[in-house]
């Protein structure tokens, strides 16, 4: 048979195993050497929530998707060229994501008739039963080979078997021709301080599979993916979303001089961003991680008064049980950055999964008329700006401001052009100034007549001494139940909130022309799928991705005025489209929704679009 | 500085608790004990931040010209962490009612105390909910007849002192509103410990619960049925001064000097500083009818506070540190070019 060389524009592996056998690290280092590389890249983890179920079980399967190309690319992809499987409960559950061209990489020494029955197969074919027989199949003793390759290396059998991670490694990387250097270094980094003896075992492994790949005559081609060409000069660095939302808080306390305070409660999918913000003490910030959800926002809250850049990070249920507690933030006027990362609900609901079924908690949760501004990331290096954003709205207009990011977003990653803080604009909060004259008091709810903001006074500051709290007030800060005071209040801190959009971006038609028939229509995460889908269609339909959600960006009717329908794509059963006819109504408005703990797929959005062309 | 008064610490708000209920008095003995404290470390009025929950001593803030922040049911610790932790230079004072800090905020409660964050906690304890018209609390006593215990309570009450102790408090001091020169020595001492003081006040609410505890603050007995412990005193009580605990080799008891062999010899002193829980957990669950109830400052020992903690370890991390803009931290770790 004659080995070739292909060349590919773009392809998707999918790394799957047991919880504990290492796929999420080992499909990450494949993205991030693919980074490095120079390739654009999109990852996809999509993990249990059980951190070790049942060896073998189709529960306990752990999965890391990544699509690496030469072009730019948008999503990671809806179908995988190559599938590696080290179980057969990862093949059995991973299978329907196989192309009909996909290579399978099975680990043979796990099908035996335990892992066989554990997974549930009733044959002892586990291709013919999956109908999967025509793919390109290649069964490897990877255990075994990874036993053989260590058997001199002096560690125990448990940690010699952990190694099998790197021998699948090394064969992927031979087959899509990745040079082994990166995860050498990797390799060295990790381990130098606390394990330098299993630097050179895993090594040995990675290579001894790079080898066999090369070798077995089972791999008919191998690939390369060319750099992508005519990118943007300067310095890379890969960034999930998460961590792009801790860094992009940290740049909003640089910018506005104030200290970052972060009291959060551990919660999937958002805990990575308190992580992240606890390792960065060096750039000032504080984190507490509170004794609960109410104890996060409670400790933020007073920390925003007290002065911080105050911030908590949860998930759905968490937000849930901050609802009263944002009441009074937007009550007590106060600056707070709530960021929920959401995953599949309602309840404790699908933790591990991504959906965008909270956006009406975000805009209606709270007892009485409590509006706060509500934005969206798009993409996982979009969490910066949005995070920023958000710091930015928050102090400037002295109001809590709810960031939307998705599980899909936290912890997927993509390649990112470091951007130079020089290009971020400083923020100014409405800081009280001088002194109070003799006898004259502090009104802490007086407010900007333009922006209708209120000032800042902090603790410490003598002269501004106020009372702040959840009780209605006059603008001189006395408690007060008069009926027109309360709806004078009630419309201000609503029209304070409307009038945030004077300095919020415009919306773009990001695609094809600003008028037509169609226009489709999407806000945070699935802004990669969405995109691309629209591009498969061409310029029939246009497209506008929403991250401003409240306030709505003020050219939004205009937008919408150009076009007879409008086609709403959301991972929920419609929440955004709700409250598009809400706020602009006389629209025809159609739907295209998933509520399924996963991403849209192209194909499906393309479908949704053409239905309606 | 200008001395301040008591009248600095006075707000224009009137004070809106009913004609008789205790809060009048604790808020009077803490516009007293701030000057002293100021006077003590130099604080100046705007570094003080009142902090509060829900019920009726949350009102509080409000009456201070201080800071202050009127928060939600429950949460005020969580508040006055947040503010203390952000600032530590601010000193924070907080109201809360038994109902406030015991049953829905009962959770923030027992871990301010165990991170001993540097907050002074006043315990409004009126062994009932007042604000929302007569409710029994978690103090409320077992078989406490109110409107939603018409034939009783089938609970145990908490008793503060062992929740505080439990979750190894560095200060618990007990007093009764009527008391307020002991409870400006209270709050001053308050002040000065440094990590998370609590103080129970035994409120008086004359709507609810009138003369709940009057067994403790009727002149006419209130001598044999209380003990002021004091730091390196004799812990002797009674009318004639004719009473006084010892330790029997198992346990705390009350003695009357001069019979069963007991002298004054044998009468304990308070040692308020000792790291020796138990004994502290001991006198402050002391209740009739076989012992006095223990007012004073029955704990103060020192341990290292969070509030410190937190902003040493910023300090030691910025140190060590090669990190110090958001720039250095953008280009730290993997990064590549494109030409």
């Amino acid at each position: 048979m004659q080995h070739k060389v292909v060349d590919l524009q773009d392809v998707v592996l999918r790394f799957a195993g047991d919880s504990g056998d290492g796929m999420q690290l080992t499909g990450s280092l494949f993205a991030d050497m693919s980074a490095i590389y120079g390739n654009s890249l999109s990852t996809f983890p999509d993990f249990p929530a059980e951190i070790r179920a049942p060896h073998g079980t189709l529960s306990g399967v752990s999965g890391f998707q990544v699509h690496i190309g030469s072009d730019e690319i948008g999503t990671p992809g809806d179908f995988c060229d190559m599938l590696v499987a080290m179980n057969p409960a990862a093949l059995k559950t991973n299978a329907k994501w196989c192309k009909p061209t996909a290579m399978i990489l099975v680990d043979g020494d796990a099908f035996d008739e335990k892992g066989m029955q554990r997974a549930g197969f009733k044959t002892d074919n586990p291709f013919t039963e999956l109908h999967i027989e025509d793919r390109t199949i290649i069964v490897a003793a990877i255990s075994s080979l990874t036993q053989e390759s260590l058997k001199d290396s002096g560690l125990d059998a448990k940690a010699i078997l952990k190694c099998k991670n790197m021998f699948t490694l090394g064969m992927a990387c031979y087959i899509y021709s990745r040079p082994l250097e990166f995860i050498y270094q990797y390799l060295e980094r990790k381990f130098s301080k606390k394990h330098p003896e299993l630097i050179e075992p895993n090594k040995k492994v990675l290579n001894d599979g790079f080898n066999y790949a090369a070798n077995i005559q089972a791999i008919p081609n191998t690939y390369t993916i060319a750099p992508v060409k005519g990118r943007k000069k300067g310095t890379y660095r890969n960034i999930t979303g998460n961590q792009a939302t801790a860094w992009g808080l940290l740049a909003a306390s640089e910018k506005a001089n104030l200290p970052l305070f972060c009291g959060s409660y551990p919660i999937t999918p958002a805990t990575a961003i308190l992580e992240e913000l606890a390792i960065h003490k060096s750039l000032g910030a504080k984190t507490l991680q509170a004794e609960d959800e109410i104890a996060g926002i409670c400790t933020a809250i007073g920390a925003s008064y007290a002065g911080n850049l105050a911030v908590t990070t949860t998930s759905g249920p968490g937000l849930s049980l901050k609802s009263e507690a944002l009441g009074l933030a937007v009550m007590a006027e106060l600056p707070l950055v709530v960021i929920d990362v959401q995953r599949g609900g309602p309840s404790t609901g699908l933790p591990t999964k991504t959906e965008q079924s909270d956006l009406n908690q975000a805009l209606y949760g709270r007892n009485g008329e409590c509006p706060m501004p509500v934005i969206a990331a798009h993409s996982p290096s979009h969490c910066f700006d949005a995070a920023f954003t958000a710091a930015k709205i928050a102090l400037e207009h002295m109001t809590p401001v709810m960031l939307l990011s998705e599980g899909f977003l936290g912890n997927g990653s993509e390649p990112w052009l470091i951007p130079s803080m020089a290009d971020y604009p400083a923020i100014k909060p409405p800081f009280v100034r001088g002194t109070l004259a003799e006898g004259e008091k502090f009104h802490p709810f007086e407010r900007d007549p333009e922006t209708l903001v209120r000032r800042w006074a902090i603790p410490g500051q003598k002269g501004f001494e106020h009372r702040v709290g959840g009780l209605e007030k006059t603008h001189e800060g006395v408690l007060s139940t008069d009926p027109r005071n309360h709806e004078l209040m009630v419309h201000e801190r609503a029209e304070k909130v409307a009038r945030i959009a004077r300095d919020l971006p415009k919306l773009q038609v990001v695609h094809g022309p600003a008028e037509g028939n169609l226009l489709v229509v999407g806000w945070g995460g699935t802004f990669g799928h969405i995109l691309t889908a629209v591009e498969e269609v061409g310029d029939a339909v246009s497209y506008a991705h929403f991250d401003f959600i409240n306030p709505l960006p003020a050219n939004t009717e205009e937008v919408f005025s150009h076009f007879s329908k409008i086609l709403v794509c959301e991972l929920n059963s419609g929440q955004f489209a709700a409250f598009l006819r809400a706020e602009l109504p006389g629209k025809e408005y159609i739907q295209f929704n998933k509520v399924q703990g996963q991403p849209f797929l192209v194909s499906e959005l393309v479908d949704a679009i053409k239905k309606e062309l | 500085m200008a001395s301040l008064t008591f009248k600095d610490f006075k707000s224009d708000q009137d004070v809106r608790w009913c004609p008789g209920c205790g809060d009048h008095a604790v808020l009077a003995a803490l516009q007293r004990a701030l000057p002293k404290v100021s006077q003590a470390l130099g604080y100046p009025r705007e570094r003080y931040v009142v902090v509060s929950g829900i019920g009726c001593s949350s009102r509080l803030p409000y009456y201070m010209d201080t800071y202050g922040f009127h928060s939600i049911h429950g949460r005020a610790t969580a508040v006055s962490t947040g503010i203390k932790v952000a600032n530590p230079t601010l000193t924070v004072w907080q109201a809360c009612g038994d109902g406030d800090a015991l049953a829905i905020g009962g959770n923030h409660f027992i871990h301010a105390i165990r991170r001993n964050i540097d907050i002074n906690i006043i315990l409004f304890n009126n062994q009932i909910y007042g604000l929302t018209k007569g409710q029994y609390s978690p103090t409320s006593k077992f078989g406490a007849i109110t409107k939603t215990s018409p034939y009783g309570t089938v609970e145990h009450p908490f008793t503060p002192g062992s929740l505080v102790l439990g979750a190894k408090g560095t200060f618990f001091a007990r007093s009764l509103d009527v008391e307020l020169a002991l409870n400006e020595e209270i709050m001053t001492a308050a002040a000065l410990h440094d990590g998370c003081s609590v103080m129970e006040m035994l409120t008086n609410c004359v709507i609810f619960n009138d003369g709940a505890h009057r067994e403790l603050s009727d002149p006419a007995v209130k001598a044999d049925h209380t003990i002021v412990l004091r730091h390196g005193e004799k812990m002797i009580f009674g009318k004639n001064r004719d009473r006084g605990l010892i330790y029997d080799g198992r346990k705390i008891r009350a003695v009357r000097i001069g019979e069963g062999g007991f002298t004054e010899e044998d009468i304990l002193v308070h040692d308020a500083h000792t790291d020796y829980i138990g004994l502290h957990m001991a006198l402050a669950d002391m209740k009739g009818p076989d012992y006095p109830v223990a007012l004073g400052v029955i704990r103060d020992v020192k341990d290292i506070t969070y509030d410190d903690g937190v902003r040493d370890q910023v300090r030691d991390v910025m140190l060590k540190s090669k990190i110090h803009t958001v720039d250095e931290l953008l280009h730290s770790g993997s990064t590549w070019q494109v030409e």
